[in-house]
């Protein structure tokens, strides 16, 4: 009687103690890849989400909130990811925030945020037209899309060409991932095409991308004046290594931020120098603040997620700070409902929409000289459309233009329309600005 | 002692030509279906039905489209995922373009598109065999990627090439919630079970295993090959083209040629392998193990790792998971190479004797 009076208690005991680590802890899951063939670019970007939310919980959490974070592999499959997204959403009282990481996962998980109640953080990724929150009141693209980045490529060629007016008459060839990431950019380099009179061709490399002999012979007969390189993993290393054997300079391919970070140019070493990628804000960045602040709190006392070395890196880095903002989301929410409280899904997607990063807040998070300001609304989800070039030297990526600012004469027209038409196919009313203020 | 036909007579030939002469049998897959259909959706969580259920139903409702042509037909394809991208997108179109369209409908379109693509692709089933018509069927894998990725039409121009449903509704029944959805895929599986069981057990289920066991000599005895072997492509691939629609509509909701890959045929083809082929129930236990064991290793691997004090990471439970499973299928093949649909009438064989064995 004594035994099962005490086996009773500890029951109770376990049961009053997570009820209360329920209240306590925000769970934040991860649908990263680390196995496949796309790993060496999902590992870096898992370490520094990883890291970036043990740097929280050793400093005590989010206003006191600790952060549970756990992972499920997607092996970049979609029918996997949706599983993952399954199992997680309701774990530790609730998810947060899901970061998808894969176009694929993205568009299935878009139809399925709304109903469960979780914002989706896209951040550079995803879906371009999300950034109209008035139809994507569950998606983030938060700091750059797809069609910021394109914009971005096209605007600092122009700079090269001494004028956007120069362009006329130029061929600019896009060597692509065949799916739905490879051609977001389509709509928007068409666009500018249109614009500036430059003859914009399509080159789909049929995925993994191993093999492009017949794509590079292409671009061979056509000597285009730039390639854009919209690849992804083992792609991007074989087309900078045709490009080298096709003998077409690498200081006139451009790069989207998938394609522009250390594992996709080690291989190639001296072969990629002079190659170009636009990053959505951040590059390499192991001199800044946050990341001594990593090394220093996490890996220091061997915590750390991954190899030291990697820390700062161009991936590395995009995962860091995706944390950050899924981290200052929940911060600006708890501004609202109360802080040092436990923060629903549907509490949290409201700090995404009103998220304001000052310089004073990212020079406080070590993120100064990493990223601009951001700032969200309802109408605009992205928040920031800036972006920068950087140029690898044959041992590292180093920045080689000053900061670019996305046209928003060409963006915004672009994002209503095709926002309008989803929203049409669905039967979906956009917000009104009445529901935009809750 | 319990599962014994003695003393049960058949007085009439419908009687002794049912599924299941046995009354037993019969008891147990009424208990099943009235488990499934009124017990699952009273006991079932968001997660079982979401991640777990819905694709075992859609992929056993796969298998059978598989197993009638590779199990009972004996013409080894790998265009499984063309037909399953061929039947989506198919449906889609017609759900898309067609104002008001019903979904039930849509899906049966999607599945009569799959049909003539099919057929078409399987016409090198004529001249070519075996391993030959493998490699053959694969071309309609390479066609349907190259298809959808390039030809905008099919995609309702969408500027990334990725489509999404939403809305879906069943006679006014909204199909949003994990358990209308689970029913609506149990429905249809139910019935398209149904007609694929009689079928295979009817004259023209005997042409296509007679095709499968002699070619030569069942073109002898005036089979047609070409009629059974066409026919059995057709209903094959309106099976897997209705799967397919059900994947796109009802678990992904939005997707990307990626979706119905190669991948997906090898997968169906395994599952075909290792359920049993020429076996209808051997499709749902070949979907079970290629659908829900990944996920049960990966949930219990961490599980078991911490029961003994190890801290597996992500990296290594993935591949943890596909060593165990791989290392199963070799065991499962080498035990029983007929898969284990003869695993499960070993059983009933030895049940039958049970408690006193000879």
């Amino acid at each position: 009687m004594k035994l099962r009076n005490l086996a009773l208690a500890t029951c109770l005991a376990a049961v009053g103690i997570t009820a209360f680590a329920q209240a306590k802890e925000q769970f934040f899951p991860g649908l990263p890849y680390r196995t496949g063939p796309y790993a060496p670019n999902g590992v870096p970007w898992a370490n520094g989400y990883s890291d970036y939310l043990k740097l929280v919980n050793a400093r005590g959490g989010i206003n006191g909130v600790k952060i549970i974070y756990e992972e499920c592999e997607t092996g970049y499959d979609t029918a996997r990811g949706v599983e993952c997204y399954e199992r997680l959403k309701g774990k530790n009282g609730g998810a947060t925030v899901f970061q998808p990481l894969s176009t694929g996962i993205t568009f299935a998980l878009t139809e399925k945020a709304p109903g469960d109640k979780i914002p989706l953080i896209t951040a550079g990724y995803g879906r371009s037209e999300s950034q109209d929150g008035t139809v994507f009141k569950w998606n983030f693209p938060l700091a750059g899309t797809y069609w910021l980045a394109a914009d971005a490529l096209i605007q600092n060629i122009g700079k090269k060409e001494g004028g956007l007016d120069k362009l006329k008459g130029k061929k600019i060839a896009l060597v692509y991932h065949d799916s739905p990431y490879g051609k977001e950019p389509i709509p928007l380099l068409q666009e500018r095409a249109a614009m500036h009179g430059f003859n914009l061709q399509l080159l789909p490399v049929t995925a993994p991308g191993v093999e492009q002999k017949a794509t590079w012979l292409q671009v061979r007969q056509a000597k285009p004046d730039y390639v854009l390189l919209w690849g992804w993993g083992v792609m991007n290393s074989t087309a900078l290594k045709e490009a080298q054997a096709t003998g077409y300079p690498r200081d006139k391919m451009y790069g989207v931020w998938w394609s522009g970070a250390e594992p996709d140019v080690k291989d190639v070493g001296e072969g990629a120098k002079g190659y170009n990628a636009v990053t959505m804000q951040h590059g390499a960045e192991p001199n800044s603040k946050v990341v001594k602040d990593i090394l220093k709190e996490v890996h220091a006392k061997n915590q750390g997620t991954g190899p030291k070395e990697e820390v700062g890196q161009v991936l590395y880095m995009r995962g860091a700070m995706s944390a950050m903002l899924a981290v200052e989301g929940v911060k600006r929410a708890q501004e609202r409902f109360g802080k040092g409280k436990w923060m629903s899904g549907e509490q949290a997607r409201w700090g995404y929409e009103n998220l304001a990063l000052d310089q004073k807040k990212l020079d406080a998070l070590g993120f100064a000289g990493v990223m601009r300001p951001i700032s969200t609304s309802c109408a605009d989800h992205m928040g920031a459309n800036w972006a920068r070039v950087h140029t690898w030297d044959g041992k590292q990526w180093a920045f080689s233009s000053d900061w670019l600012q996305a046209d928003e004469q060409i963006l915004k027209p672009l994002v209503k329309s095709t926002a309008a038409k989803y929203a049409a196919d669905k039967k979906l009313t956009p917000r009104t600005p009445a529901d935009c203020q809750s | 002692m319990f599962y014994r036909e003695n003393g049960q007579f058949k007085t009439s030939y419908a009687a002794d030509q049912q599924i299941f002469p046995i009354a037993q049998d019969r008891i147990a897959i009424g208990l099943i279906l009235a488990f499934s259909v009124v017990a699952v959706p009273m006991l079932a969580s968001d997660y079982l039905f979401r991640a777990i259920l819905i694709p075992f139903l859609i992929f056993s409702l796969a298998a059978v489209g598989v197993n009638i042509l590779v199990g009972y037909c004996g013409q080894i394809s790998l265009g499984s995922g063309a037909f399953m991208a061929v039947g989506a997108y198919g449906a889609y179109n017609f759900f898309v373009r067609v104002p008001n369209m019903p979904l039930i409908p849509a899906l049966i379109l999607g599945g009569v598109c799959s049909t003539f693509f099919g057929i078409l692709f399987g016409l090198p089933s004529l001249r070519v065999k075996g391993l030959y018509l493998a490699v053959a069927t694969l071309a309609a894998q390479f066609f349907s990627d190259w298809m959808f990725l390039r030809i905008k039409w099919f995609t309702n121009d969408s500027p990334s090439g990725s489509v999404s449903v939403s809305n879906l509704q069943v006679f006014g029944f909204e199909i949003e919630s994990p358990v209308s959805k689970y029913l609506l895929c149990l429905g249809i599986l139910m019935v398209i079970g149904l007609l694929a069981k009689n079928l295979v057990r009817s004259a023209i289920g005997r042409e296509w295993m007679a095709i499968r066991d002699m070619d030569v000599a069942a073109s002898v005895i005036g089979i047609r090959p070409m009629y059974a072997k066409l026919s059995a492509f057709a209903v094959s691939s309106f099976i897997i083209g209705v799967a397919g629609a059900l994947w796109g509509f009802v678990y992904l909701g939005a997707w990307e040629p990626a979706a119905f890959s190669v991948d997906q045929s090898f997968k169906m083809l395994f599952m075909v392998i290792i359920g049993g082929m020429g076996s209808i129930m051997g499709s749902f236990f070949g979907a079970a193990f290629i659908v829900v064991l990944p996920i049960a290793l990966n949930q219990l691997l961490p599980v078991l790792g911490s029961a003994i004090g190890l801290e597996i990471s992500t990296a290594g439970i993935s591949h943890a998971e596909l060593m165990v499973f791989g290392a199963l299928i070799v065991w499962f093949l080498i035990v029983e190479p007929h898969g284990l649909a003869k695993l499960w009438s070993i059983g009933k064989q030895k049940l039958r004797l049970w408690p006193f064995p000879h």
